[in-house]
């Protein structure tokens, strides 16, 4: 009895913890699944955390796209029908018709091109305090431990939800990050046999996740969304493990 | 609101200016002169000369004459003019209506001003002191109407300060010519012995209007109060505007920002009284040394919100330059729109553009990094890629167009196409290979082509037949081939990176 009734009080306590981290109950967050299927599961309490900061990891430009075109989809559901997202960057190369692909209106996305770093973390911590946008996305070489902290404790108050896109992995050092994803674009699947590309597929790998279950997801695009993708769950942690040893 | 307004007396302008910019002439004896049926007559004089007995249309070999090293200079037509305007625009500090008034004075409204100097007099010393100082002989006087202090500057002989309806009184004593009249119309009062004005002021208007015409009635009304005059000002009114005198002259950030602060104030409580907002706002600042420098500020949407209009000058505050200290700061509200009253907070947070505190955002994101860098998005009516979307005007400017959805488009897009070397195996196929920064990409699938011509009316070269490829490792691209293939001037290009 006494063993059971401690159990229940850790998971309640656990719950609670979550709780004051900023991490929606799962009954809260039915109406905003993502359709992440097996991929939202590894966050707590199985809820894509909103009102936090995600990083990714972008090496180069194939990665910059896939990302772009992930973090579309995600955009989409946090943008709804009126939200704003401001999108900040030095050298930005993204095609805003683009993602109106993944059921982002590009007119609703302001982009602010700035000249140097320190500008673009100014701007995005101003924007992350800004209550009414729904999502900043900020395009980074590198972030510090510092520096996300300060993201952090502006998302806090806020609830407004960050997206870091860092391109130096050369120097990926800890942060206080609700996640760290890298995305990979996949063979799309042929369709009949012919040739031709298809609908966009990512190789999504959560490598850090606060409180949750890194892993590999494969998930693809659709007309109607996301679409989790079945795979080999032992080979995805097969490569998690090679990814931890590297 | 009671109307004063202040005559100032250069009584030795032009010579003046010049000694203060070449000061040998300071003790010497000076006039200028100006060519007038081939003899050269005197137009202005300095103290020195005047003392001499040298008067105002004196031809200069009769003043040699009396006055051996006497200094003539060259009157040009104009020059009053242009140091009276320029010396109106510093005045400003004093009051904002400034006028110029020919040939050698200024007229200030003060109406309203003086009590920021403590009163007239110290208003008027204020004048006199920092004039004399920059090297003017000025002679000042502030009173009911344009006439009255213009009389009592230039002929007073008893205070500069005309109290309010005094003018009656003090114009009785002045000479006749103290009403700015025709020389004419002087000279036939001089005849029949009417030297002062107090000697015809009183007189029926038939009899002055009979003997005297319709000009000296006029300016008796004026200078009396009974006819406004009307001045054409330097610098023309602004609606919404506000002005903060410093009692000393302050430098220091907290001192500005306080200053920002005060004017903000009253600039918004005024824009909010008439149901307007503030689009670009212009803060001067008179410093010490004579300089006025300047700072601005631009907003998204009209506001009149002190907190947020002050937090965008708080980011400009750092190009002040404060120098010796600043006397004076102008806040101008440069462009309005009409301004919705704003709902309190139960209907806060629309969302979207309408959101007031992205539009704040905003603001304070383009007043740090210039509104340059900021970039919205609207389809535009071309297939050519680089030419797909245009910038949008305003944030409220809604799409014309529904955004193309027809054909993928790549997330990543080049600014301008690379060239990238090819292995195609079948004419008009999509490369087998490719190699793009040295890396080669062996193509899997391909769709395509989806040619894109030339807008020739905009531009002339080849079209393009772009194809979506992936390679081995389901990275996915776009390319184009630029021309026919026909073994002529065709050329592959990477033009952007699919999600």
């Amino acid at each position: 009895m006494i063993p059971e009734s401690r159990k229940d009080t850790i998971a309640r306590l656990q719950q609670n913890i979550l709780l004051w981290q900023g991490f929606k109950p799962p009954q809260a967050a039915q109406e905003q699944a993502f359709g992440l299927g097996a991929l939202e599961a590894a966050f707590p309490n199985g809820v894509f955390p909103t009102g936090a900061i995600h990083e990714f990891l972008v090496p180069g430009p194939e990665s910059a796209a896939a990302s772009g075109g992930f973090i579309g989809g995600l955009l989409a559901k946090l943008m709804g029908q009126q939200g704003i997202c401001l999108w900040i960057g030095v050298s930005r190369k993204l095609f805003a018709p683009a993602l109106k692909r993944f059921g982002v209106e590009p007119d609703r996305i302001i982009f602010v091109d700035l000249q140097n770093e320190k500008q673009v973390l100014w701007a995005a911590e101003e924007a992350l305090k800004c209550g009414g946008l729904a999502a900043v996305v900020a395009e980074l070489r590198e972030l510090t431990f510092a520096q996300s902290r300060r993201l952090q404790l502006a998302v806090e108050t806020s609830r407004v939800t960050g997206f870091i896109l860092r391109s130096d992995l050369q120097k990926v050092s800890s942060t206080t990050c609700v996640a760290r994803w890298q995305i990979a674009s996949i063979p799309s699947q042929a369709q009949m046999d012919i040739p031709v590309v298809g609908f966009p597929r990512w190789q999504v790998e959560l490598l850090k996740v606060r409180n949750g279950n890194p892993g590999v997801f494969h998930i693809g695009w659709s007309a109607d969304g996301f679409v989790p993708i079945a795979q080999d769950i032992a080979g995805a942690r097969e490569h998690l493990s090679t990814l931890k040893a590297g | 609101m009671l109307r004063r307004f202040v005559s100032i007396w250069f009584r030795h302008l032009s010579t003046d200016w010049l000694t203060i910019h070449r000061p040998f002439f300071k003790d010497k004896p000076l006039v200028f002169a100006e060519a007038d049926h081939g003899r050269m007559i005197i137009r202005a004089t300095n103290t020195l000369a005047e003392a001499e007995g040298l008067v105002h249309g004196m031809a200069v070999a009769d003043a040699r004459a009396v006055v051996p090293g006497l200094q003539v200079m060259d009157e040009k037509p104009g020059r009053n003019e242009r140091l009276l305007k320029a010396i109106g625009e510093w005045c400003i500090r004093y009051s904002p209506i400034v006028a110029v008034d020919l040939p050698e004075g200024l007229i200030l409204d003060a109406g309203g001003c003086t009590h920021l100097w403590g009163g007239e007099k110290k208003y008027l010393k204020e004048i006199i002191t920092r004039l004399n100082a920059k090297g003017y002989d000025v002679r000042v006087s502030i009173a009911d109407t344009i006439g009255a202090a213009w009389a009592n500057a230039r002929y007073g002989k008893q205070t500069p300060v005309i109290e309010p309806g005094a003018q009656y009184q003090m114009l009785k004593v002045l000479p006749s010519a103290a009403l700015r009249l025709e020389a004419d119309v002087l000279e036939r009062l001089h005849k029949l012995g009417l030297y002062t004005i107090g000697s015809f002021m009183d007189m029926p208007r038939t009899v002055l209007r009979r003997r005297f015409g319709y000009g000296l009635l006029q300016r008796l009304d004026q200078v009396l109060g009974r006819e406004e005059e009307v001045m054409e000002l330097l610098r023309p009114l602004e609606t919404y505007e506000a002005r903060l005198p410093c009692l000393e002259p302050v430098r220091t950030r907290t001192a500005i920002e306080i200053g920002i602060k005060t004017l903000l104030e009253t600039l918004c409580a005024d824009l909010k009284r008439d149901g307007q907002g503030l689009r670009a706002a212009v803060l001067k600042y008179y410093r010490l040394d004579g300089r006025v420098l300047q700072i601005d500020i631009g907003t998204n949407r009209p506001t009149y919100h002190i907190s947020h209009l002050f937090k965008l000058f708080e980011l400009k505050i750092a190009q002040v330059e404060p120098g010796l200290g600043i006397e004076l700061f102008i806040l101008t509200a440069t462009k309005t729109e009409e301004a919705p009253l704003i709902q309190e907070a139960l209907w806060a947070g629309k969302p979207g553009l309408e959101d007031d505190a992205v539009a704040e955002l905003l603001d304070r994101l383009a007043g740090k990094v210039g509104p340059r860098a900021i970039h919205r998005y609207l389809p535009d009516e071309h297939f050519w890629p680089e030419r797909s979307i245009k910038l949008a005007a305003s944030l409220k400017e809604k799409p014309g167009i529904m955004w193309p959805t027809a054909r993928p488009r790549p997330t990543q897009l080049l600014a301008r196409p690379e060239r990238i070397d090819t292995i195609a195996v079948i004419p008009d196929y999509p490369p087998k290979v490719f190699v793009y920064k040295g890396e080669r990409h062996r193509i899997k699938c391909a769709d395509g082509p989806e040619r894109i011509e030339r807008e020739w009316w905009l531009d002339e070269g080849e079209h393009r037949d772009y194809y979506i490829v992936e390679d081995e490792k389901g990275n996915r691209y776009w390319l184009f081939r630029s021309g026919h293939y026909d073994g002529q001037a065709y050329q592959w290009f990477i033009h952007g990176f699919f999600a």
